[in-house]
């Protein structure tokens, strides 16, 4: 069944906002912007996907330092086995995602439109394909950097999209006392519903997850916010809950993008990340619900990260869903195994606000990629750019309170200097709302990505 | 999937882009040209098509010089047109309205760059323009509801172009309405200190510019706006609460001198000008804080320029005024951004 404020949300909001109106007021952020949601395959069980002939194992599935490839090309591996070891503290081990052949070590497309260095393993079709190597540790009584050193083994990365090496970032930096873990369960995104089904089946592994995430960050207590569009996700995670009042879910309000950490932080706490800073500087660290939930089911059992679930979704999907993906799974043939690849003209990783559109789709999945989505042809392929008519539209959306509006008319005249110094442009975190707002389409993200690449280019030339 | 498109996120929008906002301003007008039309009859439709069309032939012609792709599915200039044509009295000769929509545009908007560029409000330029081009025809008044409105055209409308429009004195007697004393509302009460009460406005029954008279349909069709929000409510919240609160504070003090908030909300160009003309979006400020004082400056200058100055209406100097120092507003209120200085935490 799905939930009836969702199908609310999917055709009052989008047009007249009057449903806000006469709902009970629940925590929220300033501005922001309520786009169709289309999350249709929230209701859908999360199904298995078949293995891949061939996987395409990037070395770098994370933030930080890549991955040292132990195997050579001819090796047998075995699913669960580590094929590449972690290059120091931030950086994170790769495991075989399934038994097979290492056929080739060498570049493959990524998300970022550049090569990376990948292992090629050929999938033993007729195995079971059972996790064969585990190595489970003693963790009673550990806490801190002991427990951070063993939950890196698992590979365990960021899954809400940023992947940063999840053992890395509970370790509080020096000088700073943690007093909340947030818990992100506020899937904003259009369309992406992983972390939305994870709340719902897998809501005492998210538990155990924080458990351990709490172990190794010091905070006291627990908070997680879950948009009240979820509303399954919230009573099963309200159920699982433990006894001692040390963790609760807050429900928070529909609203794009109330998942980003700045928001989010803001919604529950009224806390402010100061600008130039980390969120552990105001005693708060974050992680996605679906990252809590690998670390709650794979550390117990000393298991590495060989597979997560991904949203495949969008106009071109003959069958929209949750699935286990195993990681390398070339996207040809995830999009092969749904039904969208004749079909597809358009293939975003991520959600449509912040996804990237990919060039090959010989682009593998990895631990940070939360939605596959596909689209047709376009109607609106040639949307028309007009100057901007100064409507404030964007200033209003913004939820960092910035000025889009002036960025882009500093953009337009490349006074990239200007926008840095005066108007904040590195705390712009590519949400997307101005842009999605803008009546004349002007690319403003777009523009602000290229300025901080021209001013980071700049910065390491000087 | 031969090619694949590559385009940046967000891969979604809202939907609401320039024609459609610009095209339900034109929706939102519509019913106020009706209710004109229905008061005056032929001439102020006339006028309205004429002034338009003016708009539309000089920013065509803009097109052309400039070498541009045809700008008019924007749909901003009949808009520029038709705000134009409902500040203008119902018997202005079509020429010299011709001649308020070119000196709109190409005075107020092309000037300066087109859509999105202008400074001042566009319309209010050609206003402005044709108020010291064409002083006696801009302040001749005709009354509404005469019963021949849609016989014919109220004899100075056809004036042959570049000539004097005749005198009508004769022709508004012909209409059989003796109570007309040919004056606006707040002409009669700087001049006369009669106020007109707040029934005859909401009727419709007073003697005014085109658009002026209909108060309360203005306010509903700025509410759909609003509402809709392609238009932001704060202007016009902004311009009538500093209105209200400083001439109640006014008449507060001299009742007898000063007239009553509900007076000064109904009469002349205020509701329209704070709905329609200081909402222009590129001549208004967008920082939180900028409009607000925008909209509080358009207020308070009407209030002074009724009270204290020569002419009976004040709202499109305010507007004006306060359209030059939008840019200047923006600078000194950036909106506080989030975890910057100042903060909470």
């Amino acid at each position: 069944m799905r939930p009836i404020s969702e199908n609310l949300n999917c055709g009052l909001q989008s047009s007249i906002d009057m449903s806000s109106f006469f709902k009970k007021r629940v925590a929220t952020f300033e501005h922001g912007i309520h786009p169709d949601y289309h999350k249709e395959t929230g209701s859908l069980p999360i199904q298995r996907l078949p293995f891949a002939p061939k996987l395409y194992v990037p070395l770098s599935q994370h933030v930080g330092k890549p991955a040292i490839a132990i195997v050579r090309v001819g090796q047998e591996v075995l699913r669960g086995e580590v094929i590449a070891k972690a290059d120091g503290m931030f950086s994170l081990p790769i495991h075989a995602p399934a038994t097979g052949i290492v056929e080739a070590i060498l570049p493959v497309p990524s998300d970022s439109g550049a090569m990376e260095m990948a292992i090629i393993i050929r999938v033993y079709q007729a195995d079971g394909q059972e996790i064969r190597v585990r190595n489970p540790q003693n963790l009673d009584g550990l806490t801190g950097v002991a427990l951070a050193m063993i939950m890196q083994q698992i590979g365990v990365a960021g899954k809400g999209g940023a992947v940063f090496p999840t053992h890395a970032k509970l370790i509080p930096p020096n000088g700073c006392v943690i007093d909340t873990l947030i818990v992100n369960g506020s899937e904003c995104e259009p369309f992406l519903t992983c972390d939305h089904r994870i709340m719902v089946e897998r809501a005492q592994h998210i538990m155990t997850g924080i458990d351990f995430a709490r172990r190794v960050c010091g905070a006291p207590r627990a908070i997680i916010g879950v948009e009240d569009n979820k509303p399954d996700a919230i009573a099963a995670l309200t159920a699982a809950l433990p006894g001692d009042g040390s963790v609760t879910v807050k429900v928070v309000e529909t609203k794009y993008p109330q998942g980003a950490a700045e928001t989010l932080t803001y919604t529950l706490l009224g806390r402010e990340v100061p600008v130039g800073k980390r969120s552990s500087s105001i005693g708060v660290v974050m992680n996605n619900v679906m990252t809590m939930a690998y670390v709650g089911k794979l550390l117990p059992l000393g298991e590495g990260m060989t597979e997560r679930v991904v949203t495949v979704a969008g106009p071109a999907v003959d069958r929209p869903g949750n699935y286990i993906v195993p990681l390398g799974t070339p996207l040809h043939f995830l999009l092969d195994s749904v039904g969208a690849k004749s079909r597809a003209k358009e293939v975003i990783l991520g959600g449509p606000m912040m996804g990237i559109a990919i060039a090959s789709l010989d682009t593998p999945v990895t631990k940070g990629v939360c939605g596959v989505l596909a689209f047709g042809k376009k109607d609106d392929t040639e949307q028309r750019t007009y100057p901007c008519i100064h409507c404030g539209k964007c200033v209003k959306a913004c939820p960092k309170k910035l000025n889009p509006t002036q960025m882009g008319m500093l953009a337009a005249k490349r006074e990239y200097e200007l926008m840095a110094d005066q108007f904040f442009l590195a705390e712009c975190f590519e949400c997307g709302c101005c842009s999605y707002v803008c009546p004349s389409h002007i690319p403003l993200v777009q523009q602000f990505r290229v300025a901080k690449s021209f001013l980071k280019d700049r910065k390491t030339a000087a | 999937m031969s090619h694949t498109e590559l385009r940046a996120a967000p891969h979604q929008h809202s939907g609401n882009d320039v024609p459609v906002i610009m095209r339900n301003v034109v929706y939102a007008l519509l019913p106020i040209c009706v209710f004109s039309v229905w008061q005056y009859g032929l001439s102020a439709a006339a006028l309205i098509l004429v002034v338009t069309l003016a708009c539309l032939l000089a920013e065509r012609i803009n097109n052309f010089v400039s070498g541009t792709a045809s700008t008019l599915s924007d749909w901003s200039a009949v808009i520029t047109g038709i705000l134009l044509a409902l500040t203008l009295p119902p018997s202005f000769p079509l020429w010299m309205g011709a001649v308020a929509g070119l000196s709109a545009i190409w005075l107020g908007k092309s000037l300066f760059g087109g859509l999105g560029q202008n400074p001042f409000n566009p319309a209010l330029i050609g206003r402005a323009f044709v108020q010291a081009a064409f002083p006696t025809a801009i302040s001749t008044w005709v009354p509404a509801f005469s019963l021949n409105r849609f016989a014919g055209f109220i004899p100075t409308t056809l004036t042959a172009p570049f000539m004097l429009p005749p005198d009508i004195k004769h022709w508004i007697k012909l209409q059989g309405l003796d109570a007309f004393t040919g004056a606006t509302p707040l002409a009669r009460w700087k001049f006369e200190n009669v106020a007109a009460s707040a029934m005859e406005f909401l009727t419709g029954q007073v003697t005014a510019c085109a658009g002026e008279t209909s108060a309360i349909l203005i306010l509903l069709c700025g509410l759909y706006l609003a509402v809709r929000k392609f238009l932001d409510w704060r202007i016009p919240v902004a311009v009538m609460g500093s209105v209200t609160l400083l001439s109640w504070f006014f008449h507060l003090a001299q009742p007898a001198r000063y007239p009553s908030p509900s007076f000064m909300l109904l009469s002349g160009g205020l509701m329209l000008g704070a709905w329609f003309m200081a909402t222009d979006m590129a001549s208004s400020p967008i920082t939180p804080r900028g409009i607000w004082l925008y909209g509080a400056l358009i207020g308070i200058l009407t209030v002074m320029i009724r009270y204290f100055g020569g002419l009976t209406e004040g709202v499109m100097y305010a507007i004006l005024i306060a359209n030059a120092t939008a840019p200047l507003l923006d600078q000194f209120n950036q909106p506080r951004v989030l975890g910057a200085k100042g903060s909470k935490s």
